[in-house]
């Protein structure tokens, strides 16, 4: 078994090693850019993935979670009938992670307009799709986590509940601090949104500030710093 | 980590063992059978528990024989359905559970035998969880070599009884030395086969198999004074495992008193309390070699049950099905204990038993 992880390791190793080699030696080295990479991707790419991976990690999180709990529940109702009801409540925890990810993935969804080719490789835009990427992760990411905790929790919750019946809300306090992991996510993010649409960085089309709106198209072309220090009292999250 | 996959193939029979754990009978329960008066009281108080009409067919005068067969048949039937449901490295798991109660049936029958027992009896007096398709077919033994070319070879033991193949004949002395042999291998096996399964079910399953392994080196020590074992063949049948092993283990097998296998076992801190009779001989007199050892295997029971108690204490691993196997069983020699008391109204050591919980 340990042979797997050396092969598996090894192979993926070996290939990166080879491939490298292969460019440095035919004076390729300069078609690994990482600059380049960043500036040719569009941004639809980046603001896309965020939306899936926040939808689907949300979910894998909230599955997982409800299988870990759905089989302690199942086995431990056989003999325990009046566990069943009660813990149903672990599995709605879970659920509600899953509907964190799919409110993220609707919210998301929104800031995707159509930009014709030649508008689309903006500062504004790169920022968008980034955003999207990185907050998606993040919101997947928390609703994984938080899915798995409550599902561990929850079946533990089962099983306590099947042999003693006044552990069952001790536990469930231990679920509950669990299930906030995947709030904190949600609201982390959705202030991040907030704030992002004061912010002089937007796409078109989207609702603003008025006057925000008109300073912003003249700073389009600034530095960042001046942009920073102009906009600073007007974004509380900077 | 473990608890990320371990419910996809065996959470539902994880839930299904903590459901008939809990199910086992406690003080309440042992109170009210102590106070019963005659075995149909027994049978009554018993309806209550999860053992429920167990008995229901049974012909009117009960026998305490009766009962211990119709409690080990519920056990069994319980082990069928979580062996029955499970699928790999659980079942692998299980079946290891058995092979302990093969080995002591595979030596049952050779004894018997040996002694020119009647087959069909010896057959009867097997224990049901340690049965396996050729067994009948032991009955024929003559010597070790041919035993295990003709019918071991193809059962799990064969691995376990290469080491005793050079056994000359088959007589009481031998045959002990080659159960202990085997039962060695065994338990070396099983506790090789845990750490491979690794974390949680390794830390439970390695304390517990480190009792037993313990436990058969000094009853090993204990029974064989003096006897005509010697002592390279005693320290042979000594697990490689355990706390005992290895500076304890050499200890023992040059021992040739209880005062020597005291002095190595209060090394162990675990252990101290074993030999430990200060206090009742001064009560009762002097114990003399016969009390002494009946008290130590009490305290070894009482270590065993605390040991597997342990095991539920922690989720997502295998040690959980071992533990209630072995604790069940402890529950069935105490309502054993406890109707043959009642039987043969012997009232003063009805509370001679072992409380689980």
């Amino acid at each position: 078994m340990v042979y797997k992880t050396y092969a598996s390791f090894g192979l993926s190793t070996f290939l990166v090693v080879i491939v490298a080699l292969y460019l440095l030696f035919t004076d390729s080295g300069e078609a690994f850019d990482v600059g380049r990479f960043l500036e040719e991707t569009s941004p639809f790419v980046w603001g896309s993935l965020g939306i899936g991976l926040c939808i689907g990690l949300s979910v894998l999180g909230a599955g997982w979670g409800i299988f870990l709990t759905g089989a302690s529940i199942l086995g431990g109702g056989v003999r325990t009938p009046r566990i069943s009801t009660k813990n149903l409540i672990s599995i709605i925890f879970c659920e509600v992670v899953a509907i964190y990810g799919v409110i993220m993935g609707i919210v998301y969804s929104s800031k995707l307009q159509t930009v014709p080719e030649a508008q689309l490789y903006t500062r504004d835009n790169y920022f968008t799709g980034y955003a999207l990427f990185f907050g998606g992760l993040t919101v997947g990411f928390c609703n994984l986590l938080c899915g798995l905790c409550v599902g561990v929790a929850g079946s533990t919750a089962a099983l306590a509940d099947a042999a003693d019946p006044t552990l069952f809300v001790k536990v469930l306090v231990v679920e509950v601090f669990g299930s906030v992991l995947g709030l904190f996510g949600l609201i982390r993010v959705l202030t991040r949104i907030a704030c992002s649409v004061r912010h002089t960085y937007m796409i078109e089309g989207l609702s603003c500030v008025q006057s925000v709106r008109s300073m912003s198209s003249m700073m389009i072309r600034q530095d960042m710093a001046d942009q920073c220090i102009v906009t600073e009292d007007l974004c509380p999250c900077t | 980590m473990e608890g990320l996959f371990f419910n996809v193939n065996n959470g539902f029979l994880e839930g299904i063992v903590r459901g008939y754990k809990s199910g086992t009978l406690t003080q309440s329960h042992y109170a009210s059978l102590t106070q019963c008066e005659t075995l149909e009281d027994f049978k009554t108080q018993l309806s209550a528990t999860d053992y429920g009409n167990f008995l229901a067919n049974e012909p009117s005068p009960l026998s305490t024989a009766t009962i211990a067969d119709k409690a080990t048949q519920t056990l069994v039937d319980q082990f069928n359905f979580l062996r029955s449901n499970s699928v790999e490295p659980l079942s692998k798991f299980l079946d290891y559970i058995t092979y302990g109660y093969m080995i002591d049936n595979v030596v049952l029958l050779i004894t018997g035998t040996l002694h020119e027992r009647d087959t069909h009896e010896l057959l009867e007096r097997c224990h049901p969880l340690g049965i396996f398709d050729t067994m009948p077919a032991l009955c024929v033994a003559t010597n070790v070599e041919e035993l295990y070319q003709s019918v071991l070879v193809e059962t799990p033991l064969a691995p376990y009884f290469r080491d005793c193949l050079s056994a000359a004949d088959l007589d009481d002395m031998n045959i002990e030395i080659i159960r202990n042999t085997v039962y060695k291998a065994y338990l070396e096996d099983f506790y090789n086969y845990v750490s491979t399964i690794g974390s949680t079910t390794a830390e439970v399953m390695h304390s517990i198999l480190a009792f037993e392994a313990d436990r058969r080196t000094m009853n090993i020590t204990i029974n064989s004074f003096d006897t005509e074992l010697t002592k390279e063949q005693r320290a042979k049948l000594f697990p490689a495992i355990g706390r005992l092993f290895p500076a304890g283990n050499n200890a023992l097998a040059k021992a040739d008193d209880i005062d020597q296998v005291r002095q190595v076992c209060e090394n162990v801190g675990e252990y101290r309390s074993f030999f430990d009779n200060s206090g009742s001989a001064q009560a009762n007199g002097d114990l003399g070699d016969f009390g002494v050892a009946a008290q130590l295997e009490d305290r070894f029971f009482r270590m065993e049950v605390h040991l597997n108690k342990l095991a539920f204490l922690q989720q997502f691993q295998y040690g959980v099905f071992y533990s209630y196997v072995k604790l069940k069983e402890q529950e069935i020699r105490n309502i054993t204990w406890i109707a043959e008391c009642i039987a043969q109204d012997a009232r003063d050591r009805i509370h001679d038993f072992i409380p689980i919980f």
